[in-house]
């Protein structure tokens, strides 16, 4: 991933900033410029997660694409924040230890690299709470 | 809106093919179709070529002048030849938007082909080029590999209605036992249930055997007005309906994690539009890209209730001679899944079993067939539903 491309979503990996609807009081993550329960009617702004929430769903992954990084097997799951969002993210357990309903949550993670020179890419995984 | 009828089919054996190249399977698909409707070639008027990702399997974009050159149709007729993607389901859109040229009256023969060569590059790479039809940004990104989205949705399945690992592996249990009679199939052993449980883990729960395989492999099939099809052959196949659908691009966001709203969708709009309803069709052809995705897909597209694919599958309802038989032409996992091909590849095996002629996998008098195909984890689907007799 190219420098520009990851630096544009630093406040939203960094800080798990999505979206608010000031309309309709919906939650997005990631953001979105868009409502779409409002759409045009919708009045997004930034809002700031707490990054604490449940784990839904999970599975351990034991063969990683060629631009992984990290070691294996690492846990991902799919997060819903205590705000209503859903995302996707790594927990960082024991496999063993994952299960669907786990309360986790966030930490500041590095996730990936690009080769030996490129930048290092962080962004928030999640531990058990 | 003109009724369409299929003249022609042709497709690749499937497999890992290093001796030949993107566009020799291509060609070879496209030959075949036209040899089976017996056109010289001249009378074909556009093309749609399904297929996902040649930048990243072969560095190779702008497919459609690439195709229409090979196959002899771009110097001297100059067609208008598009590329259609969507993932996974790049093939089934592009056989739907060349039904759509011909039914709209713009374009009387048109030829969709779909296509995809996966073994130029490494496995890893291959992996990387797969996860780009989830959100790269927010789903790749934090190291979501293809088959740990799908494991998810397998994970919340097994949970909430009671889905076992038994009845998971029973899907490529099924399908292995139909490709042993596909020439073209990718895989032709049979497998138990043992093997797939025990097979290498790839993402809990799945292993290898959970998983299709990586693919070269090239189909295409002719369409025509439904009033002209006699004209061309004596065995044409009508399509009574087609439809399309979206989702959210990545699974987090979506309302259920156990269901496609997609193929949902996407089916609804092809019954509605053939007049049948799931209780209809003779044989489907879903895209079990993982083992779940077939227990989704027959719960989705209404043939058994939420929660019941799983045990119908294992109680074999869903092998030939069964209620509703399953991916005869044994679904992308044991036939293969070129991604670009696989949508054209379930219409050519809904063609052969309508015209009677898909040998030990046939099913016994079949009507009336459908297709399903999804690209990433149900961020599109598209559905067809065709017979052997014109629209009542």
């Amino acid at each position: 991933m190219g420098v520009p491309r990851f630096w544009r979503e630093i406040p939203a990996r960094y800080n798990l900033i999505g979206s608010k609807c000031e309309t309709c009081g919906a939650f997005y993550f990631p953001p979105r410029r868009f409502c779409p329960e409002c759409r045009r009617q919708g009045k997004m702004a930034p809002y700031q997660f707490k990054g604490t929430g449940e784990v839904v769903t999970y599975t351990t992954i034991y063969t990683p694409g060629d631009s992984w990084i990290g070691g294996k097997p690492y846990v991902l799951a799919i997060v819903k924040l205590d705000e209503g969002p859903h995302l996707t993210t790594q927990v960082i357990c024991d496999p063993a230890e994952v299960k669907i309903g786990m309360r986790v949550k966030k930490v500041f993670r590095k996730i990936g690299e690009d080769g030996d020179k490129g930048m290092i890419h962080y962004g928030t995984k999640f531990v058990p709470a | 809106m003109r009724d369409v009828a299929i003249i022609g089919v042709g497709c690749t054996k499937f497999g890992e093919m290093w001796e030949r190249s993107f566009r020799d399977i291509v060609v070879e698909a496209g030959a075949q179709a036209i040899g089976d409707a017996k056109l010289n070639g001249e009378e074909i008027e556009a093309m749609y070529v399904g297929n996902m990702s040649g930048g990243q399997f072969v560095s190779q974009e702008h497919i459609g002048s690439l195709i229409a050159d090979f196959t002899g149709l771009a110097s001297t007729f100059h067609i208008p030849a598009t590329r259609v993607e969507a993932a996974c389901a790049s093939g089934g859109l592009a056989l739907r938007n060349a039904i759509i040229a011909v039914a709209s009256g713009y374009h009387d023969v048109v030829v969709a082909a779909g296509v995809e060569k996966m073994t130029d590059v490494e496995t890893g790479v291959t992996v990387d080029a797969l996860a780009s039809a989830a959100d790269r940004e927010w789903e790749g990104f934090m190291g979501a590999t293809f088959p740990a989205l799908y494991a998810m949705v397998a994970r919340l399945h097994m949970h909430r209605y009671g889905t076992t690992r038994d009845q998971l592996a029973q899907v490529a249990v099924k399908n292995h036992h139909n490709a042993v009679n596909n020439p073209r199939a990718q895989f032709r052993n049979e497998i138990t249930l043992d093997t797939v449980k025990n097979a290498t883990m790839v993402s809990d729960p799945f292993t290898l055997f959970d998983c299709s395989p990586i693919t070269d492999g090239a189909a295409a099939v002719i369409v025509a007005p439904a009033e002209d099809a006699k004209k061309y052959t004596d065995s044409p196949v009508y399509v009574l309906g087609s439809g399309q659908a979206t989702d959210t691009i990545s699974l987090h966001n979506r309302a259920d994690f156990c269901t496609f709203g997609a193929s949902v969708a996407a089916g609804q709009r092809a019954y509605e539009m053939a007049h049948v309803t799931p209780n209809d069709i003779d044989l489907c052809e879903v895209h079990d890209c993982f083992t779940i995705a077939e227990i989704l897909a027959i719960e989705d597209l209404g043939f058994f209730k939420k929660g019941q694919g799983g045990p119908a599958t294992l109680a074999g309802e869903t092998a030939i001679g069964g209620k509703i038989p399953i991916n005869t032409s044994g679904g992308l996992k044991a036939c293969g899944h070129p991604v670009g091909a696989t949508g054209i590849k379930q219409a050519v095996e809904c063609v052969e079993q309508l015209r009677g002629t898909a040998g030990k996998r046939q099913v016994d008098g079949a009507k009336i067939a459908m297709t399903h195909n999804v690209g990433g984890t149900g961020g599109t689907a598209v559905c067809h539903i065709f017979s052997n007799e014109r629209r009542k």
